[in-house]
């Protein structure tokens, strides 16, 4: 399993874990009257769930057991796949911090259209990446 | 990879980057006011990455690595499987394009009409290939 894949899946199943347990939180009798940003939070879960897991989890295993791209670059232009990795993650972070403000009233100036931005590029990169992979014998 | 998985994989990544872009659009729409009809993307934004995105690529690496037949055509009959290629995408694209132009209902449950068909037209070819390998 190459890095890039091994940071792909580990950063998933920690999404995975966070999606869970703030679904558990987001439920518990009484939180969201202590807790305000809870009852605000569910596109957030959603997307730590969708973004954060499974996609994720797609673009590890899709770079690890797609075709080789050739004999010299077996894997593609990896600079891509980590530059997917790295924006899908800071992308997700930041809607994770500021989405909630947002929903509660606070203005947060351009941080979800950095995160916007962000995770349209990382999928731009993996696209990008993967593409020429994706082909007959 | 055979043919129709190159076919999938590659549709499914074109659905990729549209639902990407849907829900960039929506997501940036929040801190940025941009254009008052974005908010309609959103279940076009669903459709695409839920059924296009993840579903046809699911369809599309179960094509290529389910258990192949030893005599015969080695995937067995194909021809349910283009079909279902042929109306999940017909159907993603008529409730996305329907919800999102049109805001109109009826768009979406005959696109998501044409994606339940798929569904039984892929598990038509897929049904006999859940077996041991060999």
């Amino acid at each position: 399993m190459p890095p890039l894949t091994r940071w792909f899946v580990k950063f998933a199943l920690v999404y995975l874990v966070a999606a869970l347990l703030l679904a558990v939180a987001m439920q518990w009798p009484g939180a969201t009257i202590r807790v305000p940003w809870l009852a605000v939070v569910w596109p957030t879960y959603l997307h730590l769930l969708v973004v954060g897991w499974l996609t994720q989890l797609i673009f590890g295993v899709a770079f690890w057991l797609f075709p080789r791209h050739s004999a010299a670059r077996p894997r593609g232009y990896e600079w891509l796949g980590w530059t997917s990795f790295v924006l899908l993650n800071v992308g997700l972070l930041v809607r994770v911090l500021a989405e909630p403000r947002a929903a509660l009233g606070h203005h947060g100036g351009l941080l979800l259209p950095c995160s916007a931005a962000a995770q349209l590029l990382a999928g731009v990169a993996f696209v990008a990446n993967l593409w020429p992979r994706v082909r007959e014998r | 990879m055979p043919r129709l998985t190159v076919w999938m994989v590659r549709t499914a990544l074109l659905h990729l980057l549209l639902g990407f872009t849907a829900g960039a659009l929506l997501l940036a729409q929040r801190g940025m006011p941009l254009h008052p009809a974005i908010p309609r993307l959103r279940p076009a934004h669903a459709e695409l990455l839920l059924i296009g995105w993840t579903v046809q690529l699911a369809m599309g690496v179960a094509f290529w690595i389910l258990p192949r037949f030893r005599p015969g055509p080695e995937r067995g009959d194909e021809r349910p499987a283009w079909a279902a290629w042929v109306l999940l995408n017909l159907g993603v694209l008529t409730a996305a394009v329907g919800a999102a132009a049109f805001d109109s209902g009826t768009a979406i449950v005959v696109g998501r009409s044409a994606e339940a068909l798929a569904a039984v037209a892929f598990a038509r070819h897929a049904w006999p290939r859940v077996k041991p390998f060999g």
